[in-house]
């Protein structure tokens, strides 16, 4: 057994401590060592975003983050997005507009989403587009996922 | 009365139409909640108690004998519990069995999961470890030791044709049309379909063009890789969740390799993440199954990583393809040949016999032959992919279509039209069609504003081509329990991959008048209910919603009955009318009603379906692209897609299927292939170097379902997964050639292959200049 090291965070706004070994990854911890299962792996290096997190306010693949690394930052996955049991309007307009079909890459566009919102409320198409380059979703062809978050964005385009 | 609707403004309201209540509306997926909160668990996402992880060895190589493998490095690792090859696996019989997806060679089927005296492909599985954490069991796998004796690879029609190719599988013999040759091969089986006077049709020719198309490899490219976890209990029951379009094809196969009774085998399945055709062949199920029993009847897990995905599943098959068509100076067809040599992979079993269905079935013609051959070669077994072969022979067709049209000086849409197929019509192999939509899909391109609206500038080109999927009905069944809160529990064992949970319950809601809300849909196990076969063929809304339907007739019929017991009049002088049940002065709700019928008895319905008449679906589709000159990059631009969706159930999840058909489809006209060095390995397993469509590499996918109901369902359903993925390929290779005036000849049209298709085409001009040496 590897040796392992304790490591204290913000997760999704509460404080947590968990055991990881220095080899997992970000994203390992999060399913294996603490139950989020939320965030997936689609490829474990980097290319298809279904494992994306919000480490200190900044979009990562947490498959290319090691567990340690998160020592004394904060961390929000897709179990924070809803927030006092009341779905966030990403969630509600990926609902609505069907923006999901297997569903498998849906916590990792609407994480990635929420980022883009935060750091430009009022995207145009092309800057939805742009952004969520880094995600990668087979079933959709990307039209109502682009449209669910155009929708939620401030300029209602 | 075809009806159209046309959507691409974003609307999300829509009440339902022509009289139905819930058919129609675009209500939230029952699952949707788990989905976008991330609780919903997919296979990779099962946890229990004394969970062991596998990780499965695969072969570096593409061909090879295996002369030993040894293990005991491995096992003496601490933290490994189990270690298995195919030694560990009943020897199988070399015998075809028909698992509910088409027939398969059992010793095949075996080999693959395992390979017991030769590796077939890189990435083919060797052995596999079970140990305490994930990470000490790829640890182990890397301390096996296997002595490999290299052939030469065989890697595509081309190779393995040729007089003194190497022999791929020493028992194979070639099957023509149920004749078995004596020599060895790598030609798995050959087929022809004709019909009339070809030699006539093409010597009474105004017009013949005759053509030849290379596609490579793709993959269906679902995000979620394969996993599967299994319990062999101690007792002999055995417990399977894995991620799969069908948990009976799953329990089928898994009991066929370890030769155990069905009863034996529950299996149990997650949410999906993607298949697309890739998730019925078993990989890693039936090795976690012997990994477990020889852990110690601990469960094991096995994930595959994205490399795996790639390198040991799907894919689908590349193709070489030729394709003669002729016309009459008014530009009807005289005559068609296609000739389809599909590489199968490493054991028989391309999608050739769709294809050759495929290949011509848009068009009316009555001299034409359609031959087909299905090849081995060191890839990966083939696997379905949505409208398996499709894609590829419509390439080839929608192709020589626009060049005839061409050189006619006819409009493309106009030819499609003229030479349409249509009720009566037969497809290549004679089926006769029934009531069917193509001229329709046509003309409502035809008449798209975006078909009508200009297109100008350099390097820019528009294109369109048609497409034909078979569909499928197959077997289904189904439970229903009305709750006496008037709701009803739906079970049904067709995994959801795409909202068909909602597709399927909004089909028993509208058939018992009741609100969709009332009904909870849910996937079990194949312990719950009876066979079901997979999710594909686009068959799950047509065939499963059959089965909804019908339990709704039969949940009412006997609520009737026992109203009329209890109100003590004749059956049939109750009505229902508006969610209300009457006769006489007695009048209740359908949930009062609920209650009231079971005071006695509790009631629930089920239904068992395999209907046979399912009807095929068409689509044509239009695409603007520009070129870039300096690096043969395609941009598409705009993008339309026309769709017989016989009646679209739940709009938005139709208009999905035809957005996301689309979209697969331009990845495999522009980028998508698998690349092997000249050792047959794979070069390019990550979804960097496989290049699917990035949301930046799309526009918005405008979406036009046309409404041709099919008769044989109570509400005029199609399946509506498939057929949206056979155009895009020949529509973009149109464009292309309205963009640069080259015809592709083959896929993808990627940069390279597209630049270096412009450099020759310039070349070519430069050689006819007089005097230019």
């Amino acid at each position: 057994m590897a040796k392992r090291i304790a490591v204290e965070t913000t997760l999704n706004g509460e404080e947590t401590v968990f055991l990881c070994e220095p080899r997992q990854t970000l994203l390992e911890a999060l399913r294996d060592n603490l139950g989020l299962i939320g965030s997936k792996e689609g490829c474990g290096n980097g290319n298809c975003g279904a494992c994306n997190v919000i480490l200190d306010g900044v979009l990562v693949n947490s498959c290319l983050v090691l567990a340690p690394e998160i020592e004394g930052r904060s961390v929000v996955t897709i179990e924070g997005i809803a927030e006092d049991g009341v779905l966030h309007p990403l969630q509600q307009k990926f609902l609505e507009h069907a923006s999901l079909q297997c569903g498998i890459c849906t916590p990792g566009f609407i994480v990635s989403a929420k980022a883009l919102l935060d750091d430009n409320p009022a995207p145009n198409e092309y800057d939805v587009r742009l952004w969520l380059a880094g995600n990668l979703c087979r079933c959709t062809g990307y039209d109502k996922i682009v449209r669910a978050v155009l929708d939620v964005a401030e300029n209602d385009a | 009365m075809a009806g159209t609707k046309q959507n691409g403004t974003g609307t999300l309201a829509a009440n339902g139409q022509n009289g139905y209540k819930v058919i129609g509306t675009r209500p939230v997926r029952p699952d949707g909640v788990d989905k976008v909160t991330g609780r919903a668990v997919y296979a990779a996402d099962v946890q229990m108690t004394g969970l062991l992880h596998g990780f499965v060895l695969r072969s570096p190589h593409a061909h090879a004998h295996i002369r030993s493998i040894d293990t005991s490095k491995a096992e003496a690792l601490p933290g490994v519990r189990a270690v298995v090859t195919a030694a560990d696996l009943p020897e199988a019989e070399d015998k075809v069995e028909d698992l509910g997806e088409g027939a398969i060679n059992l010793k095949y089927l075996s080999d693959n999961v395992l390979a017991s005296e030769k590796v077939l492909y890189h990435g083919h599985a060797v052995a596999a470890v079970a140990a305490t954490s994930p990470h000490i069991a790829e640890e182990a796998a890397g301390l096996i030791e296997v002595d490999y004796e290299l052939l030469p690879p065989v890697m595509t029609v081309d190779d393995a044709l040729a007089d003194d190719a190497p022999i791929l599988l020493e028992t194979l013999r070639t099957d023509s049309m149920g004749e078995v040759g004596a020599e060895q091969t790598n030609l798995a089986s050959v087929f022809s379909h004709q019909r009339g006077d070809l030699d006539a049709g093409f010597a009474g020719a105004h017009l013949v063009v005759d053509r030849t198309y290379r596609t490579e490899t793709v993959h269906q490219g679902y995000i979620e890789p394969h996993a599967a976890t299994a319990l062999y209990s101690a007792d002999g029951q055995i417990i399977i969740w894995t991620s799969t379009q069908g948990s009976f094809a799953v329990r089928g196969q898994v009991c066929e390799i370890l030769k155990i009774p069905v009863s034996r085998l529950k299996v149990v399945p997650t949410e999906i993440g993607g298949g697309f055709g890739g998730k019925i062949n078993v990989y890693v199920e039936p090795v976690a199954v012997i990994l477990s029993q020889k852990a110690g009847y601990e469960p094991v897990k096995i994930v595959m990583s994205r490399a795996d995905v790639l390198a040991a599943t799907g894919p689908t098959s590349g193709s070489n393809i030729r394709v003669k068509i002729g016309v009459d100076a008014d530009g009807k067809i005289s005559a068609a040949l296609a000739e389809l040599y599909y590489e199968a992979g490493a054991y028989p079993g391309s999608p050739v016999g769709a294809a050759a269905n495929v290949s011509l079935a848009p068009y009316a013609i009555d001299n034409l032959q359609v031959d087909g051959y299905d090849i081995v070669v060191n890839r990966p077994r083939s696997a379905a992919y949505r409208a398996p072969g499709g894609t590829n022979v419509a390439f080839a067709v929608e192709s020589v279509v626009d060049e005839l049209a061409e050189k006619l000086d006819m409009d493309p849409a106009e030819f499609r039209i003229l030479n349409g197929a249509k009720e009566n019509d037969r497809r290549p192999d004679g089926l006769q069609y029934a009531r069917i939509g193509q001229i329709e899909t046509v003309e409502a391109i035809r008449d798209s504003e975006h078909y009508q609206s200009p297109l100008e500038g350099k390097y820019r080109g528009r294109g369109i081509a048609s497409g034909y999927w078979n569909n499928w009905g197959g077997q289904s069944s189904a439970t229903a329990v009305l709750n006496p809160d008037g709701t009803v529990n739906l079970n049904e064992a067709s995994t959801d991959i795409g909202g068909t949970r909602a597709s399927i319950a909004m089909q028993l809601a509208e058939a018992m008048d009741i609100e969709y809300e009332q009904v909870k849909a849910r996937v079990v196990d194949t312990d719950t209910v009876s066979y079901n076969d997979v999710t594909g063929g686009s068959r799950t809304t047509f065939a499963t919603g059959l089965a909804a339907y019908n339990l709704g007739r039969q949940l009412l019929k006997e609520m009737k009955s026992r109203l009329a017991d209890q109100w003590e009049v004749a059956a049939g002088d109750v009505s229902y009318e508006e969610g209300t049940f009457s006769a006489g002065s007695e009048s209740v709700s359908f949930a009062e009603a609920a209650g009231l019928v079971q005071r006695e008895e509790p009631l629930m319905a089920s239904s068992t379906v395999h209907p046979q008449d399912f009807g095929p679906g068409f689509s044509t589709q239009c695409v603007d692209i520009e070129v870039d000159p300096d690096t043969g990059k395609i941009t598409i631009l705009r993008y339309t897609i026309a769709q017989d969706v016989g009646k679209a159930i739940h709009p938005s999840y139709v208009e999905g299927q035809m957005q996301g058909g689309v979209a697969q489809g331009i990845g495999w006209a522009i980028n998508e292939e698998y690349i092997y060095d000249d050792e047959g390995r794979l070069l390019n397993a990550s979804l960097l170097d496989y290049r699917m469509p990035t949301s930046l590499d799309l526009p918005m996918i405008e979406t036009i379902m046309v409404e041709v109901p099919h008769p044989a369902h109570p509400y005029g359903v199609r399946g509506v997964g498939e057929v949206n993925i056979v155009p895009p390929a020949g529509a973009v290779a149109n464009a292309v050639f309205q963009a640069t005036g080259v015809r592709m000849d083959k896929l993808p049209i990627s940069p390279a292959n597209l630049l270096e298709a412009m450099w020759a085409k310039e070349a070519e001009a430069a050689e006819l200049v007089p005097g230019d040496d």
